[in-house]
């Protein structure tokens, strides 16, 4: 049985795994390439890893694409990630819909690109029958967003008398998070990789009993062997959400 | 010759009291080099190990607790001696309601008598002048426990200098459904409050209309104001010892930027070595992200 297969028939596989790509503007600077470089090899590491996680059973990858905070960088920098991810996107349809992998984009749609957004609907609509393999990617997304836009809908359902505030509570929250799109809203694992030991403002309130993993390795050197290493280290946790083992 | 033993037992004493004064003196020039560089305003600690320390010494369950207590107050003094304004540490969780009963129990009895020494004059939250809080749905616990929480509250109400947040039957999660819930609250007496300005006022009609639809709409600060957390800035360190890393829904809200640690220490081992690290790694990034935002 390949390594693959056995961590597959290993039952502590975690459900979701969420992402946080970092590195890749020091990964070209460190090979004397460009910006763009960078990103780009970090999206052809990206669907490498997203196709060995769903080959070892994993259900939902969410990736940090773009957040909130990233419309500071240069307006360049920002153009050209725009760019690439409509052109991974067109690339990238026919080995969604071989591999039946749904699609979800979460965030707030409003400041992306008009060609950008109308693509994201294609592909979502495309995808949206398939069931068993999740990739949400996040694209101008902050878990405090996240957060806003849940209670914001919240007090919508208040005002109309469709709930009473008694009503809201942790799993209220949760049915109006962006991530109720999956079956697994909540990542077993989370990887950011770079050796920053941060969450930066992704999921927050989904991050609540994640397992943080941070490998020094910048993203696009992220490979099989180092997210193998990572679902060891994973399957290594004692995971008692409170309560003593 | 009766005399010596008596004489090298207060010689031994001199001298061991010679060494604290000179490791605190080293310890106080240490914090004074530390100080010129960048310095955390808040840090909170995940206290997590205290029951694997007992077990690994073979002691009852009970004194890990006890030993984590001891190791609390060393990490507050330095902390507070470094010149840190915020410390929060994670007592209790709303989780950890769900242990065995006796375990519950024999932890809320060691937290009243805790808490009710922090009144003591002895007491750090004396020699600091801290300002203590309790964070979490304090109905939850018992009327002791709560009553003795308030009293410190109250208390410490007028200390300025350091803050003390002590998170007790606590969950990030809750928190954040508290504030919503007040966040809806406020916005519907709001509207109804404004609904009767605009019958009065016939003439600014649109005016009106655009600022009830800016008052319908909760924004973040909304949310952050009704966060019980709100009384300290976001901590810039957060520190789980036991060499766990996960969040364990504490302070969800407020880390989306901190920097997290996790020496392998059990909580009764962390000592002022692993503090010194986290803040050393805390000024090495901050000059990074400070120059990453310069480029920008």
């Amino acid at each position: 049985m390949g390594e693959k297969e056995k961590r597959a028939s290993n039952r502590k596989m975690p459900k979701h795994v969420a992402v946080i790509l970092d590195g890749n503007r020091r990964w070209a600077e460190k090979r004397g390439l460009g910006t763009s470089e960078g990103h780009e090899a970090g999206a052809r590491r990206l669907l490498e890893n997203a196709k060995d996680c769903f080959a070892m059973g994993t259900n939902t990858i969410s990736l940090f694409a773009f957040s909130t905070e990233n419309w500071e960088r240069p307006e360049d920098e920002v153009k050209c990630l725009m760019a690439l991810f409509e052109k991974q996107f067109r690339a990238e349809m026919p080995f969604f819909q071989r591999d039946k992998i749904k699609i979800l984009v979460i965030g707030n749609r409003a400041k992306i690109p008009e060609s950008l957004r109308g693509l994201i609907e294609e592909v979502e609509e495309a995808t949206k029958s398939y069931e068993g393999k999740n990739l949400i990617i996040a694209i101008d997304y902050s878990g405090r967003f996240d957060i806003l836009q849940a209670c914001k809908s919240l007090a919508t359902k208040v005002k109309d008398g469709l709930i009473q505030v008694e009503d809201i509570n942790e799993e209220a929250m949760e049915k109006e998070l962006l991530t109720k799109c999956s079956e697994f809203p909540n990542p077993d694992l989370l990887i950011r990789t770079s050796g920053e030991q941060r969450i930066s403002n992704f999921f927050l309130w989904q991050s609540a009993y994640t397992e943080l993993y941070f490998p020094t390795v910048l993203w696009p050197d992220f490979g099989e062997a180092e997210y193998l290493e990572a679902l060891t280290w994973y399957q290594q946790r004692q995971r008692r959400f409170g309560r003593r083992v | 010759m009766a005399e010596l033993p008596g004489q090298i037992r207060r010689m031994g004493g001199g001298i061991s009291q010679l060494l604290e004064q000179i490791y605190g003196f080293s310890r106080r020039c240490l914090f004074r080099v530390i100080s010129m560089g960048p310095t955390p305003c808040h840090i909170a600690f995940i206290m997590d190990g205290n029951r694997r320390y007992a077990k690994k010494r073979g002691l009852e369950d009970g004194s890990g607790h006890k030993a984590g207590f001891s190791a609390l107050m060393s990490m507050l003094q330095y902390c507070y001696e470094l010149g840190i304004k915020y410390v929060t540490i994670y007592a209790f969780s709303i989780d950890n309601f769900r242990r065995k009963p006796e375990e519950v129990e024999s932890v809320m009895d060691l937290m009243l008598e805790k808490i009710k020494s922090l009144l003591e004059k002895e007491s750090i939250v004396h020699q600091y002048g801290i300002r203590v809080y309790f964070i979490g749905n304090l109905a939850l616990l018992n009327d002791q426990v709560r009553a003795a929480a308030e009293k410190v509250m109250k208390a410490t109400a007028k200390n300025s200098r350091v803050v003390l947040l002590i998170c007790i039957a606590y969950n990030s999660t809750d928190e954040i459904v508290q504030a919503v819930k007040k966040s809806c609250i406020n916005k519907s007496d709001n509207i109804e409050a404004s609904g009767n300005y605009k019958h009065e006022d016939r003439g600014s009609d649109i005016e009106g209309t655009d600022m009830e639809n800016q008052e319908k709409k909760i924004q973040l600060v909304d949310i952050e104001e009704n966060m019980q957390m709100s009384v300290a800035p976001n901590p810039d360190i957060l520190i789980r010892s036991s060499g766990e890393t996960r969040l364990s829904n504490f302070l969800l809200w407020q880390t989306g930027n901190t920097q997290l640690c996790s020496p392998a220490a059990l909580w009764p081992e962390i000592g002022l070595r692993h503090l010194l690290w986290a803040i050393l790694n805390f000024q090495r990034n901050h000059s990074y992200l400070e120059k990453r935002k310069k480029q920008l």
